[in-house]
C-alpha cells in the first residue's frame, strides 16, 4: 500500500528497510519533537524518509484523531504495522518512546533534588502557567474547526461548554461525561450528517 | 539513586499499583483528542480522591514532559514516577496506552476505508465539542497551583496569544515561562 502514493513528478516512495530502521527514524522524530512531535513527523516521515506521500500522511493523521490516545503514538502503529507487522509497530512505539521517556524521567528526578531551591520551583510554576496555555490554545485552533463541523456551531459550543462545566468545574468523573454528552453529540451529529445527505 | 529506591513503591502497595493500573486504562478509550484531555480526571483521581500528589506536582509533571523532546504523553510516565516510582511508569504508561494502541492497530488494519463512512464521520463531529471542553478543563486543572498570582494568569494568557497568532515552537514559549517564573513566581 505504501508503495502507491505519489504523482510522477514526485520522486517515488520509500519502505523502511527494516524494524531497526522504524525505530530509528521515530526516535530521532521523537527527540526533536519539543512540545509536540506532529509538525516533524511530517518533516521526517513525508520529505525525508518518504515513506507516506503528503495525501497519506493527512489520511493516517485524520484516523490518528479519530482513534483514542496520542495521534502520534496511533500513527507510528500503524505504520510500523504496515511494514512489519506487529514487530514493527513495536519498534515505532518503542523509538517514539523509550529514549524520551529516560529523559522525561530523568528531569523529574533531578527536580526532585532542586525542590527546595526557589528560583528553580518558581521556574516550574512558571512552565505550568505556559503549559495551561499551550493546552488552552489547542482548544481556541480546535473552536475555529467547529464552524465546519455539521452539529453546527450553537450546539457545538454547548456541548463544550457542558463538557468544560461537568469535567473542569464540578469535577465529575470523565467517563460518564464522555458516554453521556459524547453519545448525545453523536446521535445529533449522525441525525444532521444523513439530513444533509438525503438534501443533497 | 540505589536500585531499591528505583523499585521502591513509594508506600503504596500492589494493590494501589493494580488499581493505577485500572484507571489509566479505563481513560485510555476515553482520551478522545489527546492524553492530555484526561488530564482532569487523571488530576481529580490522584489528587482528589486518592491524595497521592498535589497539585503542584501534579502541574509539575506536566511542565517537565512539555519541556523535555518527544510525545506529550509522556506526562503520564512522570505521573506513574511520582506516585510509586518504576512500577507506577509501567502501570500508567501500560494503562494509557493498551486500550488505546489495540484499537489502532485493529482499525489501521480492518477499518482503514471507514473513515468517511457516516458512522466515523458523526463519531468524529460528534466528539470533537467534547475534546474542545476537556481541553479547557486542562487548562484550568493545570492553573491550580498558580491561580493566585498575577503573573501566571499573565503567562496564561501571553502564551495562547502567542501560539494562536504565530508559529513560534513551544518550546521557546516554556523557556520563557521558565524564565519569567524564576523571576516573579517564587
Amino acid at each position: 500500500m505504501p508503495d502507491t502514493g505519489g504523482t510522477p513528478d514526485e520522486p517515488p516512495l520509500r519502505r523502511p528497510a527494516s524494524c531497526g530502521d522504524v525505530f530509528r527514524v521515530f526516535n530521532r522524530l521523537a527527540l526533536q519533537g519539543f512540545g509536540g512531535v506532529l509538525p516533524v513527523a511530517h518533516r521526517e516521515l513525508v520529505e525525508r524518509e518518504r515513506w507516506l506521500s503528503p495525501e497519506q500522511f493527512v489520511e493516517l493523521l485524520t484516523l490518528g484523531q479519530v482513534l483514542p490516545g496520542p495521534n502520534i503514538v496511533n500513527i507510528a502503529l500503524i505504520i510500523g504495522d504496515r511494514h512489519f507487522g506487529w514487530r514493527g509497530a513495536a519498534a515505532a512505539c518503542g523509538g517514539l518512546l523509550v529514549v524520551p521517556m529516560f529523559i522525561v524521567l530523568a528531569l523529574a528526578t533531578v527536580y526532585q533534588q532542586f525542590a527546595g531551591n526557589a528560583l528553580v520551583v518558581g521556574a516550574l510554576r512558571g512552565m505550568g502557567a505556559v503549559a495551561a496555555g499551550l493546552v488552552v490554545a489547542t482548544a481556541v485552533k480546535l473552536a475555529r474547526t467547529l464552524r465546519s463541523n455539521p452539529l453546527g456551531q450553537p450546539a457545538s459550543l454547548m456541548l463544550a461548554a457542558a463538557t468544560a462545566l461537568m469535567v473542569g468545574a464540578l469535577r465529575w468523573p470523565m467517563a460518564g461525561v464522555v458516554l453521556g454528552l459524547g453519545g448525545l453529540g453523536m446521535a445529533l451529529a449522525w441525525h444532521r450528517i444523513r439530513q444533509q445527505e438525503t438534501a443533497r | 539513586m540505589t536500585l531499591g529506591e528505583l523499585l521502591s513503591l513509594r508506600g503504596l502497595g500492589w494493590a494501589d499499583v493494580l488499581a493505577l493500573w485500572g484507571h489509566f486504562t479505563l481513560l485510555s478509550l476515553l482520551a478522545v483528542g489527546g492524553a492530555i484531555t484526561t488530564a482532569p480526571d487523571m488530576q481529580r483521581w490522584l489528587v482528589g480522591q486518592q491524595g497521592w500528589m498535589t497539585d503542584a506536582q501534579f502541574t509539575t509533571g506536566v511542565a517537565i514532559a512539555q519541556a523535555a523532546p518527544g510525545p506529550n504523553i509522556l506526562f503520564v510516565a512522570v505521573m506513574g514516577w511520582q506516585v510509586a516510582g518504576v512500577a507506577g511508569v509501567v502501570a500508567t504508561m501500560l494503562g494509557i496506552m493498551g486500550p488505546s494502541s489495540l484499537l489502532a492497530l485493529a482499525v489501521g488494519r480492518f477499518g482503514q476505508r471507514r473513515a468517511e463512512s457516516i458512522p466515523m464521520r458523526a463519531f468524529t463531529a460528534g466528539l470533537t465539542p467534547l475534546t474542545l471542553g476537556l481541553l479547557l478543563s486542562t487548562g484550568w486543572v493545570l492553573t491550580a497551583p498558580t491561580r493566585a498570582e498575577w503573573a501566571a494568569w499573565a503567562l496564561v494568557l501571553g502564551t495562547v496569544m502567542v501560539s494562536v497568532r504565530s508559529r513560534l515552537s513551544p518550546m521557546w514559549m516554556i523557556a520563557a515561562g521558565a524564565l519569567a517564573g524564576a523571576l516573579w513566581l517564587r
